[in-house]
């Protein structure tokens, strides 16, 4: 599948190195994953590169966005181990957009797990034409080379070279087959595994960075857009006269609207174009715009829940049969059943959607905030009627993006108002636009029911979900969930239940949905181990007993045998199989951990525990909350446990699930959006809260599991335990069992 | 005409009075380390002194900063040398590090008034900055290192 080339050095990052370098691309076909990527181009002729100068440093081009993960110095420091490089003298480089990278796409947890292998390929295929150079120079046979930090040593004759010399012959050399690449053992590497130093930290900490939003561009103008409150909507009429008159404004700009499906098309509007952003948004004010709303206009979230809930009390189309639940129901007269719901929530990243774009002579320039250059170029491409190589995405550092900047219909429409007046123009969304424009995280609603056996075991278990699909951003008539969605959390659930039903029904969009950190495991495990506390409470047993009586014996499950359609994350069940071996060990380290055993639930503290697998990864939680009788609730400590495979940047990963016990929490205590006969009732931070430093968990404990297994996901799968054993906490502290989220919904 | 000093340069403005400062110091003078993050004053992002006072800067407009001293994250530290981002790169405090300079800017406003705070004062001080990688462990603790270093 992969090769390794030497490449001209001019096709190198556009010739951005010096003659006599030493240049190494990386053909590679990933998997293909699944999810977003069945959105994207069919284009899979990728490659990855690393450049070596003669003066000796050393160019890793990081080709996934930053923003946040630490993995624009990961992806790097891997190839660097594999190479024998001195970190000191690597420059990291992001790449523009372009297919030859592979999926640029950064989401779905899939960096480290995706290109891990690729780039221990690149610096390992560079360090072997490196001893071959110098092994050619000095005459002696390459296995009586060895490297050492940026140097060939041939010990016997004590020689040494640097590797800054050694570039010109390198290039020089045959390049190795993959089958012929030596590698590292993981006890000799330096980086992977280590706390290398974030690349851009002192940007960071200084207001140096540059995300989209900072960017500019020669001429610049700036926009502001006035859209449809209902998706949809059609512009009836406007007066701009009021508009023009504000200081700063140059003119407006009706950008037509979408015709569906609405993918990450541009939603159309009355642009403002003015020389600062202040007069855009205060000319924008000043707009008269009416709006003829269209068949969206029907959407209320309160009706909805409604329909929602009746999907799910039906039986509808199994997407998962194991022995027959029917049956077991039939028989069995001790059983339990709840419904639970989880509404829209948007992703509101701190910087929101900003793009500035230069259109002129059939070419784009685009510097953007994005999780997925590629898919920008595709969109700017299709936007303009012009070929997508003609579009230049620059990526800049992303201010969070939480899966919201994989869609990048605001640099469509950057692109479209750069035509349209001749100038660079960049767009800077509200933060009410981000919030009332979002692809919003699905609505869902949930049916469990069990019957229970004499020590309240489930005998069998029924999970029914009805949530609208984000595969209706591509396909308007798409009603269910589709097979990636129904994987994470409800076909791949991993309890030793003998009879088992996963069912999933329909559901109408009326707005754009799109992933979100962690995708539909936040519903699917909301209600799960919701259900699973539940069920121990009512069998009067310790929570984290029974839930490993239900996690069972190791054991990998196999999906093919059962018939059920799973997806995996896009990746082969017998490299990444769902093993409650591995689960049992993260429940056991975090109830060890949390100090579980010693602890005493009730009077308003308790204690909550849940686990879940997901993008690969095996993760349990331990949450302490405080529940006071006016409603409040604190959470004073969580303790997560991980096992995510092999680790590269063990701070970066705590911090991730640091962070994702803050993103659960706000899920939990406070997310929420609704629609009012099709307008977003929430704008802001007042009306769509999330945590704050006093409402997140006060300290979070990450305890990594070491392991030599192959790296799995850690961006996303912090998120989905954490609203269930933070209810699951409630339940212990005061007895209140929350079914409905947010727990405090904003009045 | 209006009159101010930004980060120790004086500067003169003959725009809208009303336009905030975050647009102000973003757009004109191009310090773009202070952050847009919502406009109303909800999320902290924006957060610079004004005469050493901490304020928001999407909602303070230029005109009532007439005569005074505006101070951006850009001044935090010289050399990106002040207690508190040093104390920041020790607790590798950001993720995207969107919220940074409004958290840092919030922060060196609080250690000015409490040099020593406990963690009372610094979920108090800190609660208008909204960070939502959810970084804020960290922020505590690098604000408590700092303020050791500092004494």
């Amino acid at each position: 599948m992969r090769q390794i080339t030497v490449i001209n050095r001019r096709s190198f990052l556009g010739g951005l190195i010096t003659a006599g370098a030493f240049v190494l691309g990386t053909r590679l076909l990933p998997s293909l994953v699944q999810g977003a990527a069945k959105t994207e181009s069919a284009s899979w002729s990728p490659s990855i590169f690393l450049g070596l100068e003669p003066d000796g440093s050393v160019i890793i081009v990081a080709h996934r966005s930053e923003m946040g993960t630490g993995i624009r110095t990961a992806l790097p420091a891997i190839v660097a181990d594999e190479m024998d490089a001195d970190w000191g003298r690597v420059r990291i480089e992001q790449a523009l957009g372009n297919s030859k990278y592979g999926s640029q796409n950064t989401d779905g947890s899939q960096s480290i797990r995706d290109f891990y292998d690729t780039m221990r390929e690149a610096g390992a295929t560079a360090r072997q034409m490196l001893i071959a150079a110098a092994a050619a120079r000095w005459g002696v046979p390459s296995g009586e080379c060895s490297t050492a930090k940026h140097e060939v040593i041939h010990a016997k004759s004590s020689r040494r070279a640097g590797y800054g010399e050694l570039a010109a012959g390198a290039a020089k050399q045959p390049v190795p087959k993959k089958s012929d690449l030596r590698f590292k053992s993981p006890a000799d590497h330096r980086y992977i595994g280590q706390d290398m130093p974030v690349s851009n930290l002192k940007e960071l900490c200084s207001g140096r960075g540059v995300f989209g939003i900072d960017a500019t561009m020669p001429g610049m103008v700036h926009a502001s857009i006035e859209r449809s409150p209902v998706l949809g909507g059609k512009l009836k009429s406007h007066d701009d006269s009021e508009t023009l008159k504000v200081k700063g404004v140059l003119k407006t700009v009706v950008l037509e609207g979408f015709s569906p499906p609405h993918g990450f098309k541009a939603l159309g509007g009355v642009a403002v174009i003015a020389d600062n952003t202040w007069s855009a948004m205060k000319g924008r004010q000043a707009l008269k715009a009416e709006w003829d709303p269209g068949q969206n206009a029907s959407y209320d979230s309160e009706v909805y829940k409604k329909d929602l809930m009746a999907t799910v009390s039906k039986p509808q189309k199994a997407a998962r049969n194991v022995g027959n639940v029917d049956a077991e129901f039939a028989k069995n007269a001790k059983s339990h059943e709840a419904y639970y719901y989880v509404p829209h929530l948007a992703h509101a990243p701190m910087e929101p959607p900003a793009a500035v774009a230069e259109v002129k002579d059939g070419k784009a320039v685009i510097y953007a905030a994005t999780q997925n250059p590629q898919a920008v170029q595709d969109t700017v491409a299709a936007a303009l009627g012009i070929d997508k190589k003609n579009v230049e995405c620059h990526v800049t550092l992303l201010g969070g993006g939480f899966g919201r900047k994989s869609k990048p219909d605001y640099v469509a429409e950057a692109a479209l108002l750069s035509k349209a007046v001749g100038r660079p123009v960049k767009v800077t969304w509200t933060r009410e636009d981000d919030i009332r424009f979002d692809y919003f995280h699905s609505v869902a609603a949930m049916y469990l029911k069990a019957s229970l056996d004499a020590r309240g075991k489930p005998t069998a278990l029924l999970q029914r979900s009805a949530f609208p699909t984000i595969i209706s951003t591509f396909n308007g008539a798409a009603a269910e969930g589709a097979p990636f969605e129904l994987g994470m959390g409800l076909t791949d659930m991993p309890f030793e239940i003998p009879n088992i039903r996963a069912e999933n029904g329909p559901a109408k969009h009326h707005v754009r949905i799109g992933w979100l950190r962690s995708v539909s495991n936040i519903f699917h495990a909301f209600a799960l181990h919701s259900f699973i506390d539940e069920l121990a409470r009512l069998a009067n047993r310790d929570p984290v007993e029974y839930l490993l009586d239900l996690v069972g014996k190791p054991r990998k499950i196999d999906f093919k045998a059962e018939g059920t359609d799973y997806s995996n994350y896009g990746k082969p069940l017998d490299k990444f199989p769902v093993d409650t071996g591995r689960l049992r060990r993260v429940v056991e380290l975090a109830a060890e951990k949390s100090g579980w055993g010693n602890k005493k639930s009730g009077n308003g503290r308790g204690y909550g525990i849940a686990v879940h697998r997901s993008f690969l990864s095996y993760v349990a939680v331990v949450v302490e909350v405080e529940a006071g009788a006016n409603g409040r609730v604190t959470i004073p400590r969580v303790d997560v446990a991980v096992d995510a495979g092999t680790i590269v940047s063990p701070d970066r990963v705590k911090a991730q699930f640091e962070g994702a016990a803050v993103f659960g929490a706000s899920i939990a205590l406070m997310g929420k959006i609704t629609a009012t006969k099709g307008v977003i009732d929430q704008s802001n931070f007042d009306s769509y809260p999330v945590a704050r430093i006093t409402e997140a968990p006060f300290k979070t404990h990450v305890h990594l599991v070491p392991s030599s297994d192959p790296p799995a996901g850690v961006g996303e799968p912090g998120v989905p335990p954490i609203a269930p054993a933070i209810c699951n906490a409630i339940a212990a502290a005061n007895g209140k069992r929350i079914r409905d989220l947010p727990i405090n919904p904003v009045a | 005409m209006i009159t101010l000093k930004v980060n120790g340069v004086t500067r003169r403005f003959d725009g809208d009075p009303e336009m905030p400062l975050l647009w102000y110091l973003r757009d004109l003078l191009e310090l773009t380390g202070t952050k847009y993050g919502c406009g109303r004053g909800l999320c902290g992002s924006c957060t610079i002194h004004v005469n050493g006072v901490q304020v928001q800067s999407c909602v303070t407009a230029i005109g009532s900063a007439d005569g005074k001293s505006v101070a951006t994250i850009e001044a935090l530290g010289a050399n990106v040398d002040h207690a508190l981002q040093r104390a920041w790169m020790k607790n590798n405090v950001p993720q995207c590090g969107y919220c940074q300079s409004g958290q840092l800017m919030t922060a060196a406003a609080l250690l000015k008034e409490k040099p020593k705070p406990t963690d009372q004062d610094i979920d108090t001080a800190m609660a208008g900055v909204i960070c939502r990688c959810g970084t804020y462990q960290r922020i505590r603790q690098a604000i408590k290192d700092a303020a050791e270093v500092a004494l």
